[in-house]
Formats: C-alpha cells, structure tokens, sequence
C-alpha cells in the first residue's frame, strides 16, 4: 500500500516556480532519501506535504487519505480541515533546528501532544514517553530542559516527540544539518534503528554517504524538477545521468 | 517646620495609601488583560482592525496621561453643551455628576487603563511576535489546534519575554499614580502638597524638607520591592531560555 502518493504537485512563491511537476510514491516500510543541491525545492516538497506551505497544483494522498485533490472543475483544493488535522496526526515531522518547546521539560515536549491532542492518559503517555527516552538513550534527561542538551540530544528528544504521536510516516528535513559530524553520527544511528524497526520515512539531507546506507529509493532534485529517482545502486553508479554524477563528485571531493 | 509637625504629615500620607494603591491595583487588573486583547487586534489580518488598533496605540501613546486624566474628569460638561449633541446623549450625560468621588475614581481608572494597556499591548506584541516561526509550525505538525497552540506553547514563551519590559512599566505606574492628584482625587501626593503647603504658610522651613513631602517618599518604597520580585521572576524563568 503505498503510504504517500505525490502527482504533478507545484508551488510557486510569487514569480518563482520552486515546485514543478513533482511526482512520487512511497511504499509502506520504504525509505526514500531526498538529495540535491541547495534551493532545488526540497524542503518546499516536504513543507508542502506536511501541511507548513499551501501547494498550487497537483494531488497528495497520504495514507490513503486525500489532501490534495482536483475537484471537477480542475481547480486543486485541500480537504476539509478536519480530515487534514487526521492526517496531521498520521504524519510525523522532524526539523532541521529540532523547535522543541523551550519552557517544557524533555519529558512534557513529548507527552504534551499526545495528551492535548490525542487525549491521551497522562501516566500512559509518561509511560511512553519514557518507553521513547530510553529507545533514543536518554532516559536521564527527562527533567532536563531542552537548552540543557547538546544539539544532537535535542535531535533525539524532537524524533521521540513525532515518535510519541504513533505516526505513520515520519518525514525529516535535514535532520542533521545543524549538527556537527560527530553529533551528525548520533543521529543517522537512530534513523537507521528505525528503518530498521520498518518505519516508512521520508529523509531530506545532504549525508550523501547515510542516502546511499540507508535508502531504498533516492530523489535527485534541481530546480523544482524531479532529475532522477532510483535505487541508490543506481543514483550512485556509473549509470546515473550526467548532472547527478557531477553533483556527487563534487561532495565526494 | 517642627519635628511633630513632619510627623503628622507622613502619617496622614501613610493614611492615603490605600487609595493610591487602589488605582494602582485596578489599574494593572485591568490593562494587563486589555493590552493582551489590543496586542492581538493590532496583529490582525484584517487590516482595517489593525489600523483603528494603531490609532487607539498612537493617541495613547503620544499624548501625557495628565491630559487624558484631565479629559476623562471633565469632557462631560463640555460634551453636552456642544452643538449637535444628540438629545438621547444628553440625556444620558445629564445624569451624570462629575463631583461625586466615585465619579472621579471611575474616570481616572478608564484613563489609567487605557492608557497602560496601550503600552502593555505594544510589550505583548513585541513578545509574541518574537517566538520564532518554528515554534508554530512544530506545534502545527504534532496536531495542536489554533487556541491550544497560542495557550501552551506561544502565550508562555511570551510572559517570560514579557517580564523584564512589564516590569518597568509596573514601577512606573506606582509614581504614576501621584498624577490624579491634579483630578483632584485624594492619594498620597495630594495630601503631601495641601497640607505641606499648610504648614509652609505657618511656618518657615529649608527646601530639603519641601523636597521630602514633594515626592511621594513613601510610595518609591515600593518600587524597590517589585524590582526585587521580578528579578525572582526572572531567574525562575531563566531556564526556559535557549
């Protein structure tokens, strides 16, 4: 069953064109790795996706669900609010600079939506939460607060907050590009932990090496455009076009 | 002056602490909320609210509280005898008399409040509008609904913005209270200055003890306090910060 299934979906910011023609699916379990260089749409793609930017054109399905359709009069409309809030819950969204909630504990960012919004108990939720801290390695932090943790501690804690809402598929906007590459490793461990434990992801990222490990399916963009989408065997062989082996070049270099 | 004669004076300005404080207690009830619902009026989409905010903020903002003081007590007359007041308005404002205290004490509460919550509601915007944009959308993507989002996460990012440019704000109100003296309404600096005067008259003294019932001594106590109070405040918040 395919998680999420993008077609034709735009986006312009005035007179620049950042999305063009973007189609893709992911498949339940899969995880699909998103490169390319800075300013191709990548984070636009993922913002749209998950509700943070309003798209132009095109149809997004995310589990099964609509948001994004063309109603009969070929005009593109978002559903109604409350089937989009369902899909909200359905989805998970890691940042780039991790926006945990600096007046809660680490332990009340991840508890606080599943027992404000899934009304949730409260002990069941700290139960959870916990469950969460320890699979991330910081069951010691949980009073901490999150100015009291290193950049890749706050990473963790904000995977285990869109962890703490069951999501079904979990999207990261370069998760580790605010980190350096030691803290960097902390990270794509967990990510692997959980690809492994068959959650469906979408990673935006610049980790070339990590894409390549971890990817069942790797996205080039530039431009907007989609430029090339495969296994990563083949992204990362001699078989991929032209612009992608020169982009790769450059970041081995 | 004689030595009893001083303390008299500061007990008869201790006596009028209380009114003091009323306008300074009713005042911070008030404005507070208020300057929270004006802050959020004027970061409304809908233009036009926003500009009438905008107004509300400059006039209040740029012109003295002794003038709105003084507007507030007496327009009343001045209103009704203008031409072309409509006849159910001045039927309204006849039973309206300005001399009555509780009168005045209501008058210099709507003057006080709105003249704060324009400055509170310019600290409030000022705060909310500084908590980053991440801040919304990660409440967004974990599903928090509008009210819950500004509740929880916005609102106490923003009191903890808020308190040092409150603060300020709070310390200069208990000396701005000395202001409705000139209504005239009975607080500590009218009573200071009447009777000092009193006793100017009757007998000879030197500038400095004129300087000490000219100022409203014993009220500036207070400021001390409060600054105190809110730095607990701040410390107790310091953690929140990133």
């Amino acid at each position: 069953m395919a998680m999420l299934e993008v077609n034709n979906l735009s986006k312009r910011f005035g007179e620049l064109e950042v999305l063009k023609d973007i189609s893709f699916n992911v498949e339940k379990g899969e995880v699909v790795a998103v490169i390319g260089p800075s300013g191709s749409g990548k984070s636009t793609m993922l913002r749209c996706i998950n509700q943070l930017e309003k798209a132009d054109g095109g149809t997004i399905n995310v589990c099964g669900t609509d948001m994004l359709i063309k109603n009969d009069k070929g005009r593109t409309v978002y559903a109604d609010a409350a089937t989009l809030r369902n899909i909200r819950l359905k989805t998970g969204l890691v940042f780039q600079n991790f926006n945990l909630f600096p007046h809660m504990t680490v332990l009340r960012n991840i508890t606080e939506a599943p027992v404000c919004v899934l009304k949730q108990d409260k002990q069941k939720a700290k139960d959870k939460a916990m469950g969460l801290l320890k699979k991330m390695g910081l069951e010691s932090k949980d009073k901490s607060y999150p100015c009291e943790l290193s950049g890749g501690q706050q990473q963790r804690v904000s995977i285990a907050r869109a962890l703490a809402l069951e999501p079904e598929i979990l999207f990261f906007d370069e998760p580790t590009s605010a980190l350096d590459p030691e803290l960097t490793g902390e990270i794509l461990k967990v990510i692997k932990e959980l690809a492994a434990d068959g959650m469906t992801m979408v990673i935006v990222t610049h980790e070339m090496a990590f894409a390549r490990d971890v990817a069942d399916k790797v996205i080039f963009m530039e431009n907007g455009y989609i430029v090339e989408m495969g296994a990563p065997d083949q992204l990362f062989g001699e078989n991929a076009s032209e612009r992608v082996q020169q982009f790769l070049k450059r970041f081995n270099s | 002056m004689t030595n009893e004669q001083i303390s008299t004076l500061f007990k008869l300005m201790l006596e009028y602490i209380p009114p003091t404080l009323k306008i300074f207690g009713f005042t911070l009830l008030y404005s507070i909320p208020l300057g929270m619902i004006v802050a959020l009026l004027k970061m409304c989409k809908f233009k036009p609210v926003s500009w009438i905010t905008n107004v509300y903020i400059l006039i209040m903002r740029g012109t003295p509280l002794l003038l709105q003081l003084i507007v507030a007590q007496y327009a009343v007359p001045y209103i009704r005898m203008a031409k072309g007041c409509p006849a159910f308005l001045q039927n309204f404002l006849n039973g309206i008399d300005i001399k009555t205290d509780t009168y005045t004490f209501r008058m210099i509460l709507v003057a006080f409040v709105l003249n704060y919550a324009a400055y509170f509601a310019e600290i409030f915007r000022g705060g909310i509008e500084s908590v980053p944009v991440g801040q919304y959308e990660a409440a967004g993507a974990l599903g928090f609904s509008r009210t819950q989002t500004f509740f929880r996460i916005i609102l106490p990012q923003v009191i903890k913005r808020v308190v040092p440019a409150s603060s300020n704000e709070i310390i200069t109100l208990v000396k701005d209270t000395s202001l409705a003296s000139a209504i005239p309404y009975m607080e500590v600096m009218y009573i200071a200055k009447n009777r000092f005067l009193h006793m100017l008259l009757s007998c000879r003294c030197s500038w400095q003890a004129c300087s000490i019932s000219y100022s409203q001594q014993f009220l500036h106590c207070f400021s001390p306090t409060l600054k105190r109070n809110s730095t607990i405040i701040n410390k107790e918040t310091e953690l929140w910060l990133c």
